[in-house]
């Protein structure tokens, strides 16, 4: 063992910037990633989720600031740190002419996994996700869920410290979604290795132990699912009136609170969402069509802190362009 | 099946095999890059004998075509004695012609991995990025030299002798050129985004170099600017020795000398053309390891 081992910290990263030319791609991150933990990074599409983990992983150079991964710095280690890391890319990376084993192969040969080991190291990693039975195909004739598997199984062959995954159920079904986490959790729990992933869906940013919501370039908020969401006040209420912006005058000079208007809809966050209701319908002068009061979601977080929506309807379009590339064999 | 009780047995430190030799590592990396590349080969090698028909295409054309309007003695009229038809001739040019070809699509797998996402698999990985450029030019210099050498098998019907000894002097090259071309095309596509531009840029530049080489023609009685073009194609420098050792058999030693490319009408020892090949080779390699090793 090193002496990185002892230390609690298994990423870090200070002051990362990163420029595209006249584009500012990430605009000082700081980061502290906990050994064992499974940390999310959630925000839009393009808010530089993508650019950071390819800092991370040294595919690309910080245009300032520095970071670590696993005790060495990304800058001017990278062979260390990409010897001590697995990665499951965004896009998918297999070579599909070849079979599920022999991909295993070329990257247990190439990451410099001792031949005495390889094949049970091998067998081992296809037996975790499912994929032994399907060892000798080749990976052209499988869908898009076992190829994920299979590039985490990929990822893990090395024994890294940290498993980068970018966007790693992106295009997935929910049933294999679900799947994907049952062999990231189990992970986790019997190699205690450390995953960073980044996403843009919601139910998915749940599941992390913590959580740093990026938009723009920047970390707006880090901490918990649980503490992300004692950020917005008790409930969220949402209502349609037959005039919203009449209600929500209303509603700021009764109750005064903050409302706002979004796709139709008033959003108002209250302490307590069963209370607030039927005084809402017994004092303000507009009708009110429909009411509804949930627990804060990390929706409401990021609206709440960006002033935005995630738009996972453009997110949705390139999901299916995504998979529409994928489906006929390229990227992007 | 459940996987409840799966335990991944081995906890040795992930260190443990990181820190070999640099060297040893690059070594490593170099052979298994190379050797997908022929896994790949082998797989497709049906394609691979699909690809030979373009070859095939000029042998017959140019050889039945262009043959019988030049007549029966191509080449060997300067000595009198010994008689070369033009079949005879292109024949070494074709075979030369499958090297070049081959070899330049081969590094077109390097935009193909790209566009796959399979290159990132080989970029990240922790070994010198000058192992996945130097594993690729061989890799494609390897299938290269076996298609050139699958041709080997028309020389009888073309009136072509062969013997062991003439084919194992053949080799080294064929590889030879197969490497120079092949590290060309690892230069050219370490720096290419798309397929189309690779194929863009690859057609403006095979053709040329392959019409030039003296494949089809003797770049003797030539106009001086084809001369000149001529010596400056470096695969000038394969195409003539390839000729020399094929027809080796078939024709008398003066006779092969007479079809030898010129520098200042001094006949080039085929060993040079193999070293000036080669420095162009090792050059074409340099500039794909730079390329290769470039972080943005």
């Amino acid at each position: 063992m090193t002496g990185a081992q002892g230390d609690p910290s298994v990423i870090t990263a200070t002051g990362l910037v990163k420029n595209f030319g006249p584009i500012e791609a990430v605009k000082g991150i700081d980061l502290d990633v906990r050994r064992g933990e499974i940390f999310g990074f959630l925000g839009p599409n393009g808010a530089g989720k993508s650019t950071t983990i390819n800092i991370l992983c040294t595919l690309l150079k910080p245009s300032a600031g520095t970071a670590t991964v696993a005790g060495y710095d990304v800058a001017s280690q990278p062979g260390e740190v990409r010897g001590a890391i697995g990665l499951v890319f965004q896009d998918p990376s297999l070579d599909a002419n070849l079979t599920a084993r022999e991909n295993l192969a070329f990257h247990a040969f190439i990451y410099g996994v001792p031949g005495d080991e390889r094949d049970a190291r091998i067998n081992e990693v296809l037996e975790m996700v499912e994929l032994s039975d399907r060892a000798k195909s080749v990976v052209m004739t499988f869908s898009g869920g076992m190829k994920r598997r299979l590039e985490i199984a990929r990822g893990m062959l090395h024994t890294p410290e940290v498993l980068f995954l970018d966007e790693p159920t992106i295009g997935l079904d929910p049933q294999t979604r679900r799947h994907i986490w049952t062999y990231l959790r189990k992970l986790r729990a019997e190699k205690g290795v450390t995953i960073f992933m980044t996403t843009h869906y919601m139910d998915e940013a749940e599941e992390c132990d913590r959580i740093a919501i990026v938009d723009g370039g920047k970390i707006v908020a880090l901490g918990t699912p649980t503490e992300l969401k004692a950020m917005v006040g008790g409930d969220v209420v949402t209502l349609a009136t037959s005039d919203n912006q009449a209600a929500a005058a209303d509603i700021a000079r009764i109750f005064e609170l903050e409302p706002t208007i979004d796709n139709g809809n008033i959003r108002v966050e209250v302490k307590d969402g069963a209370e607030f209701i039927p005084r809402l319908v017994r004092e303000t002068s507009v009708p009110v069509t429909s009411v509804a009061s949930h627990r804060p979601s990390l929706d409401d977080v990021f609206l709440k802190l960006t002033g935005h929506a995630i738009r996972d309807e453009a997110a949705g379009s390139t999901d299916h362009m995504r998979m529409f590339m994928r489906a006929r064999g390229g990227s992007r | 099946m459940s996987t409840e009780g799966t335990v991944l047995s081995d906890v040795r430190p992930a260190h443990s095999h990181r820190r070999s030799a640099g060297f040893a590592n690059t070594l490593r990396g170099i052979y298994i890059v190379w050797y997908r590349d022929l896994l790949r080969y082998w797989r497709d090698r049906v394609r691979a004998v699909v690809g030979l028909a373009q070859p095939l295409l000029f042998l017959v054309v140019f050889g039945a075509g262009l043959g019988s309007s030049l007549g029966g003695s191509f080449g060997g009229g300067a000595n009198g004695g010994a008689s070369l038809s033009y079949a005879q001739f292109v024949y070494p040019g074709v075979v030369g012609m499958a090297v070049l070809f081959s070899a330049i699509f081969g590094a077109m797998s390097i935009v193909w991995d790209r566009e796959f996402g399979f290159l990132k698999e080989i970029l990240v990985a922790p070994i010198d990025r000058s192992a996945v450029a130097i594993g690729k030019a061989l890799g494609g210099a390897t299938q290269a030299m076996i298609q050139g050498v699958i041709l080997l098998v028309l020389a009888p019907v073309i009136g072509v002798t062969l013997d062991l000894g003439t084919v194992l002097l053949l080799l080294p090259f064929l590889f030879i050129l197969a490497f120079a071309l092949s590290a060309m095309g690892v230069a050219l596509a370490s720096r290419m985004k798309s397929m189309q531009g690779f194929q863009i840029v690859m057609n403006f530049l095979m053709m040329p170099m392959f019409f030039l080489s003296g494949s089809l023609f003797p770049l003797t009685g030539v106009p001086d600017w084809m001369a000149v073009l001529g010596r400056l194609d470096p695969v000038t420098y394969g195409m003539d020795p390839i000729r020399r050792i094929v027809l080796g058999a078939t024709l008398p030693p003066d006779a092969v000398n007479a079809l030898g490319l010129t520098i200042f009408d001094q006949v080039l020892p085929i060993g040079v053309e193999a070293l000036i090949l080669l420095g162009f080779g090792a050059a074409m390699l340099a500039i794909g390891v730079a390329n290769f090793r470039r972080r943005d």
